[in-house]
């Protein structure tokens, strides 16, 4: 072969300018902080929100709705993908918000690297969220975790948070560890690492079926890792309850979007002809994280491991809506199904983002106030915000007029139809279970004598925010439509 | 008035006062607060009347029908609709409203704009429940108004009232979750409707019938509540506030009993035939056993809340004979019962807010410092007790003359409680109201003010009126209940 002969293709970069433009602004922040003299670091935040909105703005200027490839098809622009990517933006200028008033009273955490550590994790998130590639998926998921678990561990004074950091680390590396080997004996199996040449070989039948279905045990490991369900859900309990309030909200929002995102690009764009294979797994995987998740809560005194628990099963609950994709071979559900996991998972991030951000509004002094008790007599001390919160909890529970329920009847009404109907009997039940925790916060918000009756001090942004928040649970928990519509044409058009 | 969304007015004039009332805050604009939330009962009522003087008597169909899309991608929508079984229960409900708002008056002294805006929030909700058409509307609002209720008992409730909220809220979710599950498999089996309307047509298997009507069974049982999953409601109406309780027993009760035949019976009705048994021994255990065992409470407010499991059981007899009369006298005594039973609790409440006990132990000889109450008292107990000329004797002779139709013995198990009922009720008013006068307490009794002696004659007008001339009630509601016998009678099975 000549020179001449290998021939090298320019990629179309313009697919992916939100995420140059990302690595751009995040090295170019990187710099400025090492000039800035304000121990508030306002240039910063301000840069780093304007980051976020500009990559936006990228995302949405350069969005075309069409499916296109690009870097040697190891990157891919699609609707599902933009859609996700508005999605992290957004939570993660929530996120930042959030977190302001909690950060400046922590020095170690306020400073430059916060700040250029989470456009880096949410570059990550965008990297899986367009990912065409095993191992585009892999270096995503690492820039990812590799920025969660030093956010995780920069109060490096607090005992809990370095203890979470070393368990998150190491039980992070090991389940990367799980998903390189997945994806090594898929490539042993079918040749390509590539996602949808794979599933074209899969279609085509060229594939050593053995090696196959071990790999997608890797494979399916490795992602349960990700999401947090049972029995690979060790680390979320200990790492949502050490990591600092600000980095657990982070980790319990937006990643939660990007590990759709790569469960679709897998399992579905790649792997969909072993669809009754992995279908089996989830399955397993929701169920166990459906029980152990709402059981294990309701024993939690602290507020932020009870939501680390129902995580667990709220992921487990969004995994029914991928299970019932391919009913028999028949692929007519699909889209249903799908549609109904993504806005499950939309809207769980949008209740846990308030919820985690009610745990920052109510800290100060650089106390914490994630407690159950903390929270005793809220509606004494603040009315609106104990109703914002309570609006989260119902929400949570999949009550009505909440988004929640509409969270919960899709994708039930997804596993009702693909004719699971004990999936959705186990799974009603296991809510049922799971309600009493909820309604326990409810509980010690209204019912309870307040322990503290300092009324709440907090930025204004911040409460304007979080009211937002809470409003927009109980609006879209109103009018679904839209979200609904968006999250099945998104996918209509990527899959 | 055609063209007025009535029914949209019905749920949503109440909830929009109830935000309203939530706005004035803090307990420095309780006045305020009580005479804005009373304005809204006041007009919630007033925006339900037309509902009955635009009725048209003569026609089973749904009237002052709304029917918008809401989330097309389940082909879900806005459908309201009345007809004669569930028009009455959207007036009484608003009615009841005014009563318990004006029943927390002067009783409730903090979080006065909360409490009263609950109850408001909660008449709307209670008003879509009765007005839903489309199964997916109608569990929202099943659902959405657990929560008001959740809170009533648990902020403004007694001692144990953390324990009867919870009990409440777990209960009926249980009951209504697998209820999500059967309109959802309705919707599959109707290709893709959540119209329940369309659900009264749709063919389905025995099978299917018997799954689902065990579904909607739980549902709508825990609801009424039937004997064995009643155990909820004596804590909660022990712990609830007076409103809470008047509230609980004069509506919450009804929606279980209203599900049984715009669901069971409808949609199930091979099924409905085939499980008769069940339901009618499930009602006459209710009616028997219970009815012994409100005997021997020594607490009032448990006592009607046995009562009241009794009276429903009365209901659900009614229903499942599957005649026109049975039916018919089913739904007076739902309506007869809400009236009553909220007086009841009314007039426990009047003690308790004076003399801080509802232990029957604690009284005697109330009529000596309380006479006005103890004649309001005598005569809603008499009511309670079936006494001709009161609206409790119209129902349960009714479905009494039903059962004898259907079978003897059923009946005269049913009649006999005419005994119990009157034993319970009558032994515990004259252990509290007659006698010399028991201890310090009571001789410190004051009788009722003009607050108090207002909602008595609003509910002495609705019990006596019903069991005076209870036609206006029951015209209303005959062809709707022929046209649901007519499709009962019809199998689904093909």
């Amino acid at each position: 072969m000549t020179l001449a002969e290998m021939q090298f293709q320019i990629p179309d970069l313009r697919l992916a300018s939100a995420e140059i433009f990302m690595l751009l602004m995040a090295c170019t922040i990187l710099i400025i902080d090492l000039f800035v003299k304000d121990q508030r670091r306002t240039v910063i935040f301000v840069a780093t929100q304007l980051t976020l909105v500009g990559a936006a703005v990228v995302t949405f200027a350069t969005g075309s709705g069409e499916i296109a490839y690009t870097f040697s098809n190891m990157y891919v622009a699609d609707l599902m993908g933009d859609v996700l990517k508005l999605l992290v933006y957004l939570t993660v200028i929530i996120v930042l918000f959030y977190s302001r008033g909690y950060i400046l009273e922590r020095e170690q955490m306020a400073r430059g690297e916060y700040y250029v550590l989470v456009l880096f994790a949410t570059l990550g998130m965008m990297v899986m969220i367009s990912a065409n590639h095993f191992l585009t998926i892999y270096v995503g998921l690492e820039l990812l975790s590799l920025s969660l678990y030093a956010l995780v561990a920069m109060n490096r004074d607090s005992v809990p948070a370095t203890e979470a950091a070393m368990k998150y680390f190491v039980l992070g590396s090991l389940a990367s560890g799980l998903l390189l080997y997945g994806m090594s004996m898929i490539y042993g199996a079918t040749g390509t690492l590539e996602i949808t040449e794979v599933a074209g070989r899969l279609y085509s039948g060229q594939a050593n079926q053995t090696i196959l279905v071990f790999g997608l045990v890797f494979l399916v490991s490795g992602i349960a890792f990700k999401l947090g369900v049972v029995p690979f859900h060790m680390w979320i309990p200990d790492v949502y309850h050490g990591a600092p309030t600000a980095v657990t909200l982070l980790i319990a929002t937006a990643p939660k979007l990007a590990a759709f995102a790569i469960v679709i690009r897998m399992l579905v764009n790649g792997l969909i002809v072993m669809a009754h294979d992995w279908q089996t797994m989830l399955i397993l995987l929701a169920v166990l994280s459906m029980a152990v998740g709402n059981i294990a809560a309701i024993a939690q005194t602290n507020l932020k491991r009870m939501l680390a628990y129902s995580a667990i099963s709220h992921m487990g609950f969004m995994l029914l809506g991928l299970v019932t994709g391919v009913v028999d071979g028949d692929a007519r559900f699909a889209l249903n199904a799908y549609s109904s996991s993504m806005f499950y998972v939309i809207t769980y991030v949008l209740s846990s983002a308030g919820t985690f951000g009610m745990i920052l509004l109510l800290a100060r002094g650089g106390l914490e106030s994630d407690e159950l008790e903390d929270f005793k007599g809220l509606n004494k001390r603040s009315p609106w915000f104990a109703a914002v919160m309570m609006m989260m909890m119902f929400s949570m529970a999949g009550v009505p007029f909440f988004v929640g329920f509409f969270a919960k009847f899709s994708v039930l009404q997804a596993v009702v139809a693909a004719g699971y109907l004990w999936l959705a009997i186990v799974a009603v039940l296991f809510s049922l279970i799971g309600c009493f925790y909820y309604l326990r916060v409810v509980k010690i918000m209204y019912f309870d004598e307040p322990i503290n009756t300092t009324p709440i001090h907090a930025p204004m942004d911040m409460k304007v925010l979080m009211s937002a928040n809470g409003l927009a649970v109980a609006l879209l928990g109103i009018f679904p439509q839209a979200l609904m519509s968006l999250c099945a044409f998104a996918l209509l058009r990527s899959l | 008035m055609s063209g007025t969304p009535l029914l949209s007015l019905a749920i949503w004039v109440p909830i929009l006062a109830g935000f309203v009332v939530l706005a004035t805050g803090s307990d420095r604009n309780a006045p305020l607060a009580r005479m804005l939330a009373l304005s809204g009962a006041v007009a919630g009522l007033l925006v339900a009347i037309p509902l009955y003087t635009g009725f048209d008597v003569h026609t089973p169909a749904m009237q002052f029908v709304e029917l918008h899309s809401w989330i097309p991608r389940f082909n879900v929508n806005y459908h309201l609709g009345v007809d004669g079984i569930s028009m009455p229960f959207v007036l009484l409900n608003s009615f009841i409203t005014i009563t318990v708002i004006l029943a927390g008056w002067q009783v409730i002294g903090s979080r006065v704009a909360q409490y009263n805006a609950g109850f408001l929030i909660m008449s709307g909700l209670l008003n879509g429940i009765f007005s839903a058409l489309d199964g997916v509307l109608f569990y929202v609002f099943f659902e959405s108004s657990l929560i008001p209720l959740y809170l009533i008992i648990g902020i403004w409730g007694g001692a144990n009232r953390v324990y009867a909220a919870f009990k409440f809220f777990l209960f009926t979710l249980m009951g209504s979750l697998l209820f999500l599950l059967a309109l959802l498999y309705l919707f599959v089996q109707s290709g893709g409707s959540f119209s329940i309307l369309d659900w009264h047509q749709t063919p389905l298997g025995m099978t299917e019938q018997t799954w689902l009507f065990l579904a909607f069974l739980v549902a709508f049982a825990v609801k009424v509540p039937m004997w064995p999953v009643h155990t909820w409601l004596p804590d909660a109406h022990v712990e609830a506030p007076t409103g809470g309780s008047i509230v609980l027993a004069a509506i919450a009760l009804k929606l279980g009993a209203y599900g049984f035949l715009r669901f069971s019976l409808p949609i199930a009705p091979d099924a409905s035939h085939e499980l008769s048994w069940l339901l009618i021994s499930l009602s006459l255990i209710a009616i028997i056993y219970i009815g012994f065992v409100a005997l021997v409470q020594a607490d009032m407010k448990k006592l009607v809340a046995y009562s009241s499991i009794a009276h429903m059981g009365f209901v659900t007899l009614g229903f499942f004979m599957f005649s026109a009369l049975g039916i018919e006298g089913a739904l007076v005594q739902m309506i007869s019962h809400g009236f009553v039973s909220g007086a009841m609790f009314f007039s426990i409440g009047v003690m308790y807010d004076r003399a801080h006990s509802r232990q029957i132990a604690d009284y005697g000889g109330v009529v000596n410092t309380m006479p006005k109450f103890a004649a309001f008292f005598m005569l809603f107990a008499m009511a309670n007790a079936g006494l001709p000329a009161t609206s409790g004797f119209v129902g349960e002779f009714m479905v009494i003359l039903a059962a004898v139709d259907h079978n003897f013995w059923v009946a005269f198990a049913a009649a006999s409680t005419m005994i119990v009922g009157a034993a319970y009720t009558l032994w515990m008013y004259k252990r509290v109201v007659f006698g010399p006068v028991a201890n310090h307490h009571v001789a410190e009794l004051t009788d009722i003010n003009g607050r108090e002696f207002l909602i008595f004659v609003l509910f002495a007008v609705g019990a006596l009126g019903m069991g005076l001339y209870p036609q206006p009630f029951t015209e209303v509601m005959h062809s709707s209940v022929n046209e649901l016998l007519r499709h009962v009678a019809l199998s689904k099975i093909q």
